[in-house]
């Protein structure tokens, strides 16, 4: 008999120790954080920001987001890639949203290039919090990317109406590109989340 | 080229996003279904992190927080493989654990249960499966402690592990809990995955992998979701 998967659970509340030490403070090392850029980098800096809100709107202090994302050139540092990988550029981040006094997510970043699939650019979002029993698959794809998106095959499987949840809205700021992607839990606005 | 994907999540195992004796899910779960997709280079990579990530005490939480002394309690080694639903080892794939101490204090900030912090120890580590899978770290035994869920909600000894296994599809993060625990009953955590299915997060005692005069052994065996077979496996 085949082994069966091993059951999610919730990360719990008390997740920073372990998981995103050093943006919190702890005296221990983390294999990845809120800034993916590192040195020298091919492509547009750009940060990714927002908050994690629940059903009835109130900003979550206790999530945990992850990103992994291509690079400037659509290359995901990752085998399995045909185009090869960029040894300089993981591509993989992780924010608590307990660190900021709006509780948002700040990711450090370059905008990602397509992958060459016929997807438009995006960022994959995963969510874990106390309170979600399994963690929740997301993206998060650029405003400013409109034909790319509407060629996008994930984007046209999700009905119109909910499409928005999954664009990310570009800003400029003083310190350069800023895309903004709130990620509703629930409520009217509820995000898009995958079965990935 | 061979079409190359991931086994879906296993509803029949994991919990539902809303469960009301866990209160939390039900502002914080989702109440619309998740949306199909099909898989493509985006689910069926992610980020490899393997033995560069671990240090030398990374695997032994009674060092690596210790100050002047060894931390209390009771210690263990947990130790056990990584799968995937092929029963093939999940080779070289980095875990990440953390937990309370023997009182049940954990040293996140947050933490206001009145019990002892243990100036010795941290809590927080990680290890890296083998060629065949096998993780192994040594602790101390968590301690259960109480919770604001519900009137005398207390939750039972655990571990957190989170793995990534080969891609972004197989990430899991979730919860080890102990042999005969009266607690596992009453916590609604536990209780929220399906019968059946939440036994598997329940290690199981071994007077083998228990190390003589030093450490009790828990077998801890974890299995992420499996890479259908391609047209050159079968």
């Amino acid at each position: 008999m085949s082994p069966k998967q091993t059951p999610s659970q919730t990360v719990g509340p008390y997740f920073a120790y372990g998981l995103t030490p050093e943006q919190y403070g702890y005296d221990h090392t983390s294999i990845a954080g809120p800034a993916l850029v590192h040195g020298e980098i091919e492509g547009e800096r750009i940060a990714l920001t927002g908050r994690v809100l629940d059903a009835e709107g109130q900003p979550v202090d206790d999530a945990m987001i992850e990103i992994w994302q291509a690079d400037a050139n659509g290359r995901y540092a990752h085998p399995a890639g045909a185009r090869g990988s960029n040894a300089d550029f993981a591509g993989f981040g992780r924010a608590g949203t307990g660190c900021d006094a709006e509780n948002r997510f700040v990711f450090e970043t370059i905008k990602p290039g397509a992958i060459g699939d016929g997807q438009a650019p995006h960022i994959n979002v995963v969510v874990f919090a106390r309170g979600l029993l399994s963690h929740l698959f997301t993206r998060a794809y650029f405003a400013d990317e409109t034909s790319a998106n509407a060629a996008d095959p994930v984007l046209q499987t999700v009905e119109e109406a909910r499409r928005g949840t999954l664009i990310a809205e570009r800003r400029q700021t003083a310190t350069g590109p800023q895309y903004h992607f709130d990620i509703h839990l629930g409520g009217v606005r509820e995000t898009v989340f995958f079965d990935v | 080229m061979s079409k190359h994907h991931v086994r879906q999540r296993d509803w029949q195992s994991h919990p539902p996003y809303t469960h009301p004796p866990y209160k939390s899910t039900m502002l914080r779960g989702p109440s619309k279904p998740l949306v199909p997709i099909a898989q493509t280079l985006s689910e069926l990579t992610g980020p490899v992190f393997g033995h560069e990530c671990v240090a030398e005490l990374d695997s032994d939480l009674t060092k690596n927080g210790a100050k002047n002394g060894e931390p209390l309690g009771e210690r263990i080694v947990v130790t056990g493989r990584v799968l995937d639903e092929d029963g093939r080892p999940v080779r070289n794939t980095l875990i990440e654990v953390w937990q309370a101490n023997a009182a049940g204090r954990y040293i996140h900030k947050v933490d206001q249960h009145a019990a002892p912090l243990d100036p010795n120890f941290f809590g927080g580590g990680r290890c890296v499966a083998d060629d065949d899978g096998r993780y192994r770290f040594y602790s101390v035994k968590p301690g259960a402690y109480p919770w604001g869920n519900h009137h005398n909600a207390w939750r039972p000894n655990h571990i957190h592990f989170s793995l990534f296994g080969p891609c972004l599809a197989t990430r899991l993060v979730t919860q080890m809990y102990f042999p005969g625990d009266p607690l596992l009953d009453l916590d609604p955590i536990y209780q929220s995955v399906p019968k059946g299915a939440r036994e598997r997060l329940v290690s199981t005692f071994s007077i083998d992998a228990t190390e003589p005069g030093f450490a009790l052994g828990y077998v801890f065996d974890i299995v992420l979701r499996g890479g259908a077979a391609t047209p050159m496996e079968t």
